[in-house]
């Protein structure tokens, strides 16, 4: 791997840019490996940066079924925050966030995080004590947070809204100062750099069609590319991570949602932070290059389609213009979905599944950018030690069998 | 955006129209008899087929009445629909 630097890019602006090494190599599956990942977003492509970096793992292989990143993790709005209610997943998110932290450094590839914060607005009574109470728990998880009136909401973010008289009027807002977004793309490929550098093979256009189970345990996978034999095989794929293990038999409580989003037209800056509000339900932030990037909820039916119904778009917006008066002449340039995977308790399951080898690193739903390097981090020790890492622990399969859910639904503000 | 035929009303725009996810669930008989694992079945776990599927909805600001309905979950399109005590129809092929 080339690294970068000020020396390397000075000596390549006097070749014309034209003599920098591709990011990846593409090779031919090989016809065995120690452990695969399917999917090759950006938590499966942490998932293999780890294992190779931290427990020498590097026999591997990340299976993508299109390009990388093409699936949420190219998609998402790219909101990075930690400021979760219950202690399991304040634990998580925050090791995520610490790791975010470092990873332009860790990764020797600037993935843009811009901690610019997070506003959570109340507009009831209810939303006010549900902050509040989030922001002592999560400071005594160690989580940054603060309580902010309306003016001080306003001092923080001029555009916003506080007129006593608006239907839904700002009652406050938490404001966690480390949050904020990344570039999305460039997670995804500044893991899959880094992993290739270490010697994992990075397979795109390579979609897993079977699993070749005997005795209950994973033996080795089938792909349009030819079979493959593993003993070790982790699911991420997130939209379709219930397609992939009912391959294997395995039936998840997990189902498959559109979530849309939508950028504007650019314009100057002018939104210094991310907006997100819960009771009118939309989260505004604007990009580097000027759009004002927007999302809100799943639309309700079961989909793989990656397009939603235009009714969740309208209300979106009808909740941007409630909150920003001064948006009402922009004009949106293009709206996408993903295919989420949610669980009934909006909390991932990372661990193994009920077949021999195999783990399941999904249900991020709606919300699992921001947990990209902690997700792969703590899954890579679950697969290369066969024993939960103590952070994903709470969050194994067989909480829906014990009732020890983590019920983060409406807990933690938006779920994204 | 959906255009549901409600088997009562009509078809009426899908925003009139809550989702009540997979059909056909049944409820364990005795829950005494029930165990864990079995609860975790009936209470969690889904199907969540990329394909047909056999749900549920509620036409909430119409009859307010639930029904069923077979529908594909790529293309969207939607090939029956029925009245909660009606027989199963196949899915499409
Ligand atoms: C519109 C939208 C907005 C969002 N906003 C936020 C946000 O602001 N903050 C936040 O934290 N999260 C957000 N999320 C959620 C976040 O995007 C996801 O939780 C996260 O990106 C999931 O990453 P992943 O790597 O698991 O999944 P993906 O990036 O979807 O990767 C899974 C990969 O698996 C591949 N795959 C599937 N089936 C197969 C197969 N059979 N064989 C091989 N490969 C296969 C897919 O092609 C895909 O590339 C948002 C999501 C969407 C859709
Ligand atoms: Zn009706």
């Amino acid at each position: 791997m080339q690294r970068f630097s000020i020396v390397s890019l000075a000596r390549n602006a006097l070749t014309g840019h034209k003599d920098w090494p591709r990011y990846w190599r593409s090779p031919k599956p090989k016809a065995e490996y120690d452990a695969v990942i399917v999917g090759g977003g950006g938590h499966g492509l942490a998932t293999a940066y780890y294992l190779a970096k931290e427990h020498g793992v590097t026999n591997i292989a990340v299976l993508e079924k299109g390009w990388l990143g093409g699936g949420n993790t190219g998609r998402n709005t790219t909101i990075v925050r930690s400021n979760y209610l219950w202690d399991e997943s304040a634990h998580l998110y925050e090791h995520s966030l610490k790791l975010f932290e470092g990873l332009s450094q860790e990764l020797n590839y600037n993935v843009m995080l811009s901690q610019r914060g997070v506003l959570n607005l109340a507009h009831n009574l209810g939303d006010v004590r549900e902050g509040i109470r989030r922001v002592n728990a999560n400071r005594l998880n160690g989580v940054d947070a603060e309580w902010l009136g309306p003016a001080q909401v306003q001092e923080f973010c001029p555009i916003v809204s506080i007129s006593p008289s608006m239907r839904y009027p700002v009652m406050g807002a938490t404001l966690q100062r480390r949050a904020g977004v990344a570039r999305h793309d460039a997670v995804a490929w500044g893991f899959a750099r880094g992993a290739d550098a270490l010697g994992v093979d990075i397979i795109q256009n390579c979609e897993v069609t079977g699993f070749d189970i005997r005795e209950g345990r994973v033996r080795g996978l089938r792909t349009n590319q030819g079979d493959i034999a593993t003993g070790k095989v982790g699911i991420v794929a997130a939209g379709h991570n219930s397609v992939l293990c009912e391959m294997a038999g395995v039936r998840l409580p997990i189902q498959s949602h559109p979530l849309q989003a939508l950028v504007s037209e650019p314009i100057k800056p002018v939104h210094p932070c991310v907006v997100m509000s819960n009771a009118v339900h939309v989260y505004v932030s604007q990009s580097d290059k000027g759009e004002l990037v927007m999302g809100a909820g799943i639309d309700s039916f079961n989909s793989y389609a990656q397009r939603g119904s235009f009714p969740v778009i309208e209300h979106q917006m009808a909740a941007v213009l409630e909150l920003f008066p001064i948006f009402s002449r922009l004009r949106m340039l293009r709206t996408w979905g993903g295919i989420v995977d949610v669980c009934p308790d909006a909390s991932p399951i990372i661990g193994r599944l009920p077949v021999e080898g195999l783990y399941l690193n999904g249900g991020w739903g709606t919300g699992g950018f921001k947990a990209t390097p902690g997700s792969g981090h703590v899954f890579a020790h679950t697969i290369a030690r066969e024993a939960p890492h103590p952070l994903a622990a709470p969050f194994a399969f067989e909480r829906f069998t014990s009732g020890a859910l983590i019920d983060e639904h409406g807990a933690a503000a938006v779920a994204h | 955006m959906l255009l549901i035929p409600c088997p009562w009303c009509g078809e009426r725009d899908e925003t009139e129209f809550r989702y009540g996810g997979q059909a056909h669930l049944a409820r364990p008989l005795d829950p005494h008899a029930t165990g864990d694992a079995e609860w975790a079945e009936y209470l969690f776990m889904r199907d969540n087929p990329k394909g047909w599927f056999r749900e549920r909805w509620n036409h909430a600001a119409g009859c307010r009445r639930w029904f069923n309905m077979v529908r594909h979950t790529v293309t969207h399109e939607i090939a029956a629909v029925y009245k909660p005590d009606d027989p199963k129809p196949e899915l499409p092929e």
